[in-house]
């Protein structure tokens, strides 16, 4: 626990010296909200009808920008090796990594959607239930996302390879969480679909502990 | 084909040895490195490797520290092969890389700091640690600032914050200057009186440190 703890304050101070990383993220987000309305027109039932769908995208979008570099630092400075090396389970650690990723992605991003959301006319009712579904998948996307970092580690133009491994998985989450938005708007209960994203989340904690564990494991060799 | 295996003893068993390896075989990338490497190191010993560029000095000590499997042969801790408890294995190394693990926007403090909590240390031994390789002045130095050599130090120092009984260094004199160099053989004598092993890849000689040698590489 201590050796999780300290690997979270470590990545998060890393991450408020150097914060190229998450601003990249929310910048990506922003300014994909900024320009959406400019490419479809400004229609705003055009946009009301879209604005789920293309703010999930966008958050998917966003995410994988900011895989690549997940344990490539650690990779490369030789911190991975000791990381690997620690007497905690390698899965715990790689689970700390992800709630770092997340905090210092994820969650910045769910503190700009409602802008964002209001920029793409999304209907107000439909506000929360977003928020909701980004509290719940966002954390998935870095779980997900790490696995493919993991894999990736080592090999040469990772960057290509990462979404190609991750964008599928990210499917059923880009699925449940626009239509949860979508339900919620048409006045239906956004229940179900925010229990599966419940679930997803569920799953991916130990898949991704123990996928990602390996393949780091992997790459140290 | 380089081939190498010296069978290696460090003197009659009279404790029982620590670490023990038995015709280890490394191959990488379809070639073979080394071969049959046998060796036996007891509490308080060290071990120099000795060997030309390629000769499979890193790759030895990342299988001893448990990051590389052996293709063929054991490695074993107090008698116990250590493919059984890996995660055991792995708590017991103090393991210096060719990198020196630093972050550069953290102080050296904040970096040994991260490596005791990683290690279940504890950082206040993180002062006596940066006292100990010199580096009493720069502790709250961004390590970006460093130079090679006090880089150098900085990982050095990682090794005291952690309670490893097997020191596995790679190159440890890379960049040291010749304090530096002192400093680092007072930190293996320390860690080899209290009953550390030690076994280091190395081209130069190292002050108040006593060791056999193994020459990996010698064409058979």
């Amino acid at each position: 626990m201590n050796a999780m703890r300290s690997l979270i304050g470590r990545d998060l101070r890393l991450a408020l010296r150097s914060p190229q990383e998450s601003l990249t993220v929310l910048a990506f987000f922003a300014m994909a909200a900024v320009l959406f309305p400019f490419g479809v027109g400004p229609e705003p039932q055009l946009l009301a009808r879209v604005a789920s769908g293309v703010l999930w995208v966008m958050a998917l979008l966003a995410a994988l920008l900011s895989f690549e570099r997940l344990f490539q630092l650690d990779h490369e400075d030789g911190t991975l090796d000791l990381i690997v090396l620690a007497p905690a389970p390698l899965e715990l650690l790689v689970l700390a990594k992800c709630i770092a990723h997340w905090l210092t992605t994820g969650l910045p991003l769910i503190v700009i959607a409602p802008v964002a959301a209001l920029m793409l006319n999304l209907p107000p009712e439909g506000i929360p239930v977003l928020l909701l579904s980004l509290l719940l998948g966002t954390p998935t996307l870095s779980l997900l996302g790490a696995i493919g970092a993991a894999l990736v580690l080592g090999a040469r133009r990772g960057g290509v390879l990462l979404p190609l491994l991750v964008m599928p998985l990210y499917i059923p989450i880009l699925i449940f969480g626009v239509s949860a938005i979508e339900a919620s708007i048409a006045g239906l209960t956004p229940r179900p679909h925010l229990l599966l994203l419940a679930a997803i989340q569920a799953g991916a904690i130990p898949l991704a502990a123990i996928a990602a564990a390996a393949a780091l494991r992997q790459a140290a060799e | 084909m380089r081939m190498v295996g010296p069978l290696f003893h460090s003197g009659f068993a009279m404790t029982a040895a620590r670490l023990e390896t038995e015709s280890l075989s490394c191959t990488r990338g379809g070639r073979l490195v080394f071969r049959d490497v046998s060796l036996a190191l007891r509490a308080g010993e060290a071990l120099s490797l000795r060997g030309p560029n390629g000769s499979g000095k890193s790759s030895l000590l990342r299988m001893l520290a448990g990051l590389l499997a052996p293709s063929a042969g054991t490695i074993r801790w107090d008698g116990r092969d250590i493919a059984e408890d890996r995660d055991g294995h792995r708590g017991r190394v103090g393991y210096l890389g060719m990198l020196d693990a630093l972050k550069p926007t953290l102080s050296v403090a904040e970096n040994l700091a991260f490596h005791a909590a990683l290690h279940g240390g504890e950082s206040p031994r993180a002062a006596a640690a940066i006292d100990a390789l010199g580096l009493a002045r720069l502790g709250a130095t961004p390590a970006r600032r460093l130079s090679q050599g006090q880089r150098r130090r900085a990982a050095i120092a990682r090794l005291l914050v952690q309670d490893s009984p097997l020191w596995l260094l790679d190159e440890p004199t890379l960049a040291l200057d010749q304090d530096g160099l002192a400093r680092l053989g007072e930190a293996l004598r320390t860690h080899l009186a209290s009953g550390g092993l030690a076994i280091i890849a190395t081209h130069v000689e190292l002050p108040t440190v006593t060791s056999a040698t193994l020459a990996l590489g010698a064409t058979a």
